[in-house]
């Protein structure tokens, strides 16, 4: 075979979401066992026309055509059928299920009415063999962490016979480890004639394990291109219609007075396990302190304990001289915390709240929002059209529903209403950019400098070493619960970092 | 911005929420009609007459409608009840028992406290503090399992439960005891009648429908303002949306939880109040069997919305209320009402069943699975 043959062909795709174009005539092709990148800005309509295909929702116009034959498709039920299997963005498993009962959901197999989970297993294990995908069929999927979840997502589409398969944002919860045991996974799933469309906001990625790249602005496809015969800056520049600035550009940090203290904190985890062990760091106003380290090493447990959501075990917390060991979050926001919590979905947004609503979730019970226990309105729509303009969040007016808006514009929301409060002393952003595409990750990284040369102290936790490299000052590197090396951001190198962060031994800093 | 497109379609768009919002509940009230229709040719009685005698019975003359509205008013407290403890994550089915003691409440301030302070009090001041009583009893009695709930972690579904049976055992024992009628002809587990100047007014002369109806509907626009307006709404319905985002917000998720179920009680509890003072005038063994369980129905089939409650309190209020006639014209079984009410309720708790027979499509929203990211 010379031209290898398309598998998969989207023609004339139309989808409107009130108040939104959310795919507007897009054309779109997969060819047998390649890898096609999906990119675009959030709330380009990537997971819109994924989901048009899959069949969760169905296209006002257009067809898709699966190995010649016009796909019908009604439901996932259909898609699956032709052999479509999606990894979603959120993913869709049962917690409190094991791997196996997860992976049948939908289409159990039974021996005399009663699931039979042997044979599931067996076949389970020989498709994690076969496609080196190493998961326990009898593991419960809730503790697992969110690269095994995925790998059980995959393995779903696979035990289906899936010959496309979709990944909607796979390596943006992944550890840079993760996501190169998910590469070597997606391309030995395409040696065996599997083909992937992959979405990301990475382009390093992208360039790295893409056959082809296709861009998508405001609900358009704006071209498809070659890997060999492009760069990040023009793929950047054909997602945002704009030159982008893939570098920070700041000013040197002025550090003031001590903001946030931390002496002696340990903190445990809810199976009552210690992950952070007697840790201290001082951030002072005016400066970024990165907190760097595989995810795992103690860091959602510390930002927790400084944020109030956690009581620490021992230690103290200061911030700007005042006591807020153990305190409740409404204390620790009042004395001047603003906190990008990890868990946008979790901790940040009341997904069935509106827009408006979400911008004022830790402020509503203040003036202007509200007066004397009643609510305004007028305040909370007043602040959200400000900040939808200020943040360019893309959103068809303030009172949709936060869980409407794409992934990247949701954490816009976030972004938006902690940043924007009065009177913030100190910023503690965990995994601020995750999910964000180029131009937000500019912006965001913008307001977060802007802040610090405002004199905030800045405390920036990221399982993204470029992000710590190019906001911080200072970089600490957490490895077990400890803080392992602080050290100036200018002094030190990638390489050096990744050696702490296996757990390499410091002498002194 | 798109803003002035939006805005001038707002109107429309709010009917568009409220026609989405009642669909199930007005086709599952539908189909239930047309099954118990149904069934009652099937039986070899006449539907439409069967109808027409619920009909007539409920609404067909002003005597019938004060009926009504009688029925509906603890109807419509208990159905707020549950419906404010659903908006905040909380499932009570206490009320039957916070309704109880809440009753006994009111009884005994009605008739005992003049006695205690030896001279009698003007009905502005006896009246409310009666009902008064009863809320308080009744806020108290949830606020229990509210408690429970915040610093054990107990479920308040058992918790509910097992306080109906201490209410309502409490109040049997009371009832046979130390607060019986005691005059001369009495056999029954009743409170003696309560003083004239504990009694609601009646609002028409000759009808039995009284003030206490007026004062449902005014707490149910309350309730309604207190959860969408207030910064203590948004705390209730934050903490009931996502508890981990509203500790987040700086709410005080474990007080949010109690005041909720204080709130809860103070509402069911009412409901006895109102049945004491505006109605009975005393509080008798078995008066309210049922009502805190219905209101379970009804703020399920109201979508615990303040008005979707009270048009649903009218419509269990109606058929109960007409059953009698209905008998007297088809001589169908009362019994066949409860049994209708039983496919709404089925209907709107497994609306999959009707979005299947009318093919509506569910609004895009699917159940929670686990959260990967948030992305
Ligand atoms: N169910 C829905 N109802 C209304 N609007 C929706 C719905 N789903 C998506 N949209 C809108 O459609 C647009 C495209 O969203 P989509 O989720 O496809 O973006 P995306 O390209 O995946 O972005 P991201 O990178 O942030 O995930 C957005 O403006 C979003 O608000
Ligand atoms: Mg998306």
């Amino acid at each position: 075979m010379s031209e290898p043959q398309i598998v998969l062909e989207a023609k004339g795709i139309t989808k409107q979401f009130p108040g939104v174009l959310a795919s507007d005539n897009v054309n779109f092709d997969l060819r047998k066992g390649e890898i096609h990148a999906l990119l675009g800005e959030n709330g380009a309509g990537k997971s819109t026309l994924m989901n048009l295909i899959y069949g969760l929702h169905r296209p006002d116009k257009g067809e898709i055509i699966v190995n010649g034959k016009q796909l019908d498709v009604q439901s996932p039920n259909d898609s699956i059928a032709a052999g479509i299997g999606m990894v979603h963005q959120h993913f869709m498993l049962i917690p409190v299920f094991t791997v196996a009962e997860n992976v049948m959901l939908g289409d159990e197999v039974t021996k005399r009415g009663a699931l039979d989970r042997v044979t599931v297993a067996e076949k389970i294990t020989e498709i994690s063999k076969q496609y080196g995908l190493d998961v326990d069929p009898n593991a419960l999927v809730g503790p697992l962490p969110v690269g095994i979840q995925q790998r059980v997502e995959i393995v779903k589409t696979l035990y289906r016979n899936a010959e496309i398969v979709i990944l909607d944002e796979p390596t943006a919860v992944l550890t840079p480890q993760e996501a190169e045991d998910l590469f070597r996974i997606m391309r030995d799933l395409t040696a065996r004639g599997v083909s992937i469309i992959f979405i990301t906001h990475k382009l390093k990625e992208v360039l790295a394990v893409a056959d082809r790249i296709t861009v998508m602005r405001a609900g358009r496809v704006i071209n498809t291109v070659k890997p060999s015969e492009t760069d990040s800056a023009q793929l950047a520049n054909m997602m945002v219609g704009r030159q982008v600035i893939l570098t920070v550009d700041k000013k040197d940090h002025e550090a003031h007075e001590d903001i946030l203290k931390v002496e002696g904190l340990s903190v445990r985890d809810q199976r009552n396990l210690e992950t952070v062990h007697n840790v201290s760091f001082t951030v002072r106003g005016g400066e970024v302190l990165g907190i760097a380290g595989v995810q795992g090493n103690g860091q959602t447990e510390l930002s927790e304990a400084l944020t109030g959501l956690r009581h620490p075990t021992s230690g103290k917390v200061t911030i700007d001289g005042n006591d807020l060991t153990g305190k409740s979050p409404r204390v620790i926001t009042e004395a001047g915390l603003a906190h990008i919590p990890e868990d946008r979905q979790r901790h940040g947004l009341v997904l069935s709240y509106s827009v408006a609503d979400n911008m004022v979730l830790c402020d509503y019970y203040h003036a202007p929002f509200s007066s004397r226990g009643v609510i305004q309105p007028k305040a909370l729509d007043e602040n959200s059209r400000k900040l939808i303009n200020a943040f360019d969040v893309r959103t068809p007016s303030p009172f949709v529903n936060a869980g409407k808006l794409s992934g990247g514009n949701q954490q816009k929301v976030i972004v938006a209403r902690e940043l924007s409060r009065s009177n913030v002393k100190l910023v503690v952003a965990n995994q601020p950019t995750r999910g964000l595409d180029v131009g937000s990750i500019e912006y965001i990284h913008s307001e977060i400098i802007k802040m610090r040369d405002r004199g905030v102290a800045v405390l920036l936790i990221s399982a993204e070493l470029d992000e710590i490299m190019a906001l911080s000052d200072r970089i600490a590197v957490m490895y077990r619960g400890q803080i392992v090396a602080v050290v100036d951001a200018k002094k030190t190198t990638r390489e050096q970092l990744g050696l702490w962060m296996a757990g390499a031994h410091v002498e002194t800093v | 911005m798109q803003s002035e497109k939006q805005s001038n379609s707002l109107s429309r768009k709010i009917l568009q929420a409220i026609s989405d919002a009642s669909l199930v509940p007005f086709l599952a009230i539908l189909t239930a009609v047309v099954l118990g229709g149904i069934i009652i040719a099937f039986v070899g009685g006449n539907p439409f007459l069967a109808y027409r005698g619920l009909i007539e019975g409920s609404f067909g003359s002003t005597k019938a409608l004060s009926e009504t509205a009688v029925w509906a008013t603890p109807y419509i407290f208990a159905g707020l009840a549950v419906a404010l403890a659903f908006k905040g994550g909380l499932f009570n089915i206490g009320a039957e028992g916070q309704l109880a003691v809440g009753a006994v409440s009111s009884a005994l301030i009605g008739y005992a406290l003049p006695e205690w302070l030896g001279f009698s009090l003007p009905t502005i001041i006896h009246l409310p503090l009666a009902i008064i009583a009863g809320m308080l009893m009744g806020g108290i009695w949830a606020g229990i399992v509210g408690w429970l709930k915040a610093y054990t972690g107990g479920h308040e579904v058992i918790n509910t439960i097992m306080m109906n049976y201490i209410a309502l055992n409490t109040t049997s024992f009371l009832l046979n005891g130390v607060m019986k009628d005691r005059s001369p002809t009495n056999v029954i587990a009743r409170t003696p009648l309560i003083d004239e100047s504990a009694r609601m007014p009646a609002i028409f002369e000759g009808l039995r429908v009284h003030w206490g109806f007026v004062l449902a509907l005014f707490v149910a626009f309350f309730i309604w303002w207190l959860l969408n307006k207030t910064t203590l709404g948004f705390e209730i319905r934050t903490v009931g949306l996502n508890p981990d985002a509203a500790q987040y917000a700086g709410i005080n998720v474990k007080r949010t939880i109690i005041l909720t179920m204080v709130l809860s009680g103070m509402l069911a509890g009412l409901a006895g109040s109102i049945e004491v003072t505006g109605l009975n005038y005393r509080h008798e063994l078995g008066f309210s069997i049922g009502y805190g369980f219905d209101a379970i129905a009804i703020a399920l089939l109201g979508k615990s919305h303040p008005l979707g409650i009270v048009l649903s309190a009218f419509l269990f209020a109606a058929m109960r209320n007409g059953a009698t006639r209905m008998q007297f014209l088809t001589q169908m079984p009362v019994d066949l009402i409860s049994m209708i009410q039983a496919l709404i309720l089925l209907f709107v708790a497994a609306d999959a069943i009707i979005r299947y027979i009318y093919r509506i499509k569910a609004k895009g929203e699917r159940v929670v699975l686990t959260r990967g990211w948030g992305g």
